[in-house]
């Protein structure tokens, strides 16, 4: 099983220019640990001492919010395409 | 000298003026902060006064470039007491804050995308973007057309017609995304990463947001130079109720006004209401929602200034509250027969909520309250569609309209006889009677 992972223009910085990494997380915390090896500079930008995820950054599976899916419970499944969201910008009335 | 910067909202990092939105170091929303000691020197009620009544009269309080020469008299909307409509819900002190006539189309965005515009221009934009819930995509468009950019305007597909025409008609590229405003949003911070375009709410979003704070000032100085007891203020992504916030602060940092406590209320459709629901826990995060309400301009299920909304409510001893969609519609008639202001399904939302916090004592009736009306009825027309029917026509005879009127009148009386309209008019013919 695999899942696609897309790195946002702001954290290429701290993942040497990476755009996409694929893994086989079967959930977000397996997904934050295996970011974790990979880019240790990433770490503190994606979840706190606890796992949660950071208040600023929004993750979504194919196109959907994570935390509609069930959040750290939702289960990847093969070919889920995950994309991570820093401050994302809104409030447009 | 600027005597302004950006600063990350958590971390506290500076930079120079510049499109950026977000934190190099932690990723967190800027925001602009200004040199207030040099602006304290220059500022006064009397240089504001000499000034043309438009958003450009506090200009040191905003983020614009050097020698920036506005071509628009944005803003500077009334500020009205609202007796008719105070006493049907029982405020003494009642005004409306009537940006559903703010210039150039009649909705509070043109604030904001007028001090995004004089900045992307100063950026070397030639094209200026947004994602928008439909106000926002009407002021961007029109104001790209006055200033010379290109536009692209990125909307949920499920707009109502008047705001998809009122953008195009300015001759705006308008995506339709099939999706929320969430996604839409999204798609947006992608499209920012990828394209050398001004998105207003995005890599502009510090300098757009401050141009709410206009809002607060005009409703300070048309006090008087006095700041209200309580403000009531609809909430999307929860941007305007902060801002307002910081334009009491800074007229009370700057001497302009006398410090007191003022009650910031925010006001939600339930259909979707993150914000209201967290300060209603009394949770400092967000649950984001699937939107499902009639008010689809606050329709953002994913408040990117939720947080700073709720703290700045529950700081100020505020509070939220959210209405139905069929209080919404209510509200908006309300307004409109009490005191001939015809607003958005907005509007209906911030009149709905004012009603509910009266109703709880939240609101007191001698208080000075203001409610922020933030835009105009004739967009959302759709949701009245079925309020009203057509009277079927008569012919040009007096004898005829005579003859209507008394079957109107004897209507009337009949519907008069079963119940009272209204409960607070029962009410005070009991009392006029008992005097």
């Amino acid at each position: 099983m695999s899942i696609t992972v897309q790195i946002p223009t702001p954290f290429r910085r701290l993942t040497a220019g990476t755009p996409t990494i694929d893994c086989t997380a079967s959930n977000l915390n397996d997904l934050f640990a295996a970011l974790d090896q990979q880019f240790p500079d990433l770490k503190p930008h994606l979840h706190d001492e606890a796992g949660e995820a950071r208040r600023f950054l929004n993750i979504y599976v194919n196109e959907e919010d994570i935390r509609f899916l069930g959040g750290a419970s939702y289960a990847f499944q093969d070919g889920d395409e995950v994309l991570l969201v820093p401050s994302i910008a809104g409030g447009a009335n | 000298m600027s005597t302004y910067e950006l600063r990350c909202r958590e971390c506290g990092k500076t930079w120079a003026s510049q499109p950026r939105n977000y934190c190099e170091d932690c990723f967190s929303p800027l925001e602009i902060t200004y040199d207030y000691d040099s602006i304290r020197k220059t500022v006064s009620h009397e240089l504001f006064a000499s000034r043309a009544p438009n958003i450009w009269r506090y200009r040191e309080l905003l983020p614009l470039p050097a020698g920036y020469q506005p071509s628009l008299p944005v803003g500077y909307t009334p500020l009205v007491s609202a007796p008719r409509l105070g006493e049907k819900i029982g405020s003494r002190r009642l005004c409306i804050k009537n940006d559903a006539v703010c210039l150039p189309t009649l909705s509070f965005k043109d604030r904001v995308v007028a001090v995004a515009l004089a900045n992307a221009r100063s950026f070397g934009f030639d094209t200026v973007a947004c994602s928008s819930t439909g106000n926002l995509a009407n002021s961007v468009a029109a104001q790209a057309a006055r200033e010379g950019f290109k536009a692209w305007i990125f909307i949920p597909s499920d707009l109502e017609p008047a705001k998809i025409l009122g953008t195009q008609v300015f001759g705006a590229e308008l995506v339709r995304i099939n999706g929320s405003y969430d996604h839409v949003n999204r798609l947006c911070s992608q499209i920012a990463d990828e394209h050398r375009w001004g998105f207003v709410n995005v890599n502009l979003r510090p300098y757009y947001s401050e141009g709410s704070k206009t809002v607060g000032y005009e409703i300070a100085e048309q006090l008087g130079w006095r700041l209200p007891d309580n403000v009531v203020v609809p909430m999307a992504g929860g941007s305007l109720i902060t801002k307002i916030k910081k334009a009491f602060d800074e007229l009370v940092l700057l001497g302009l006004v006398d410090p007191k406590p003022v009650k910031f209320f925010g006001a939600q459709a339930s259909g979707c209401s993150p914000i209201s629901t967290a300060v209603k826990q009394y949770s400092t995060e967000i649950e984001p929602q699937r939107p499902k309400t009639i008010a689809r301009s606050l329709a953002i299920g994913n408040p990117a200034d939720g947080p700073y909304a709720i703290k700045a409510i529950t700081k100020s001893g505020g509070w939220s509250e959210d209405v139905s969609d069929t209080e919404v519609v209510e509200s908006i008639q309300l307004l409109a027969e009490s005191e001939g202001i015809f607003t958005e399904t907005a509007g209906g939302v911030t009149l709905g909520v004012a009603r509910k916090l009266i109703h709880q004592d939240r609101i007191l009736p001698d208080e000075t309250t203001v409610l922020c009306i933030t835009g105009n009825g004739l967009k959302t027309t759709d949701v009245l569609a079925d309020a009203y029917q057509a009277e079927t026509p008569i012919a040009p005879k007096l004898v005829e309209f005579e003859a209507y009127l008394a079957r109107k009148l004897s209507k009337s009386e009949i519907f008069a006889g079963e119940t009272p309209a209204l409960p607070l008019a029962s009410k005070s013919t009991v009392f006029a009677a008992e005097a």
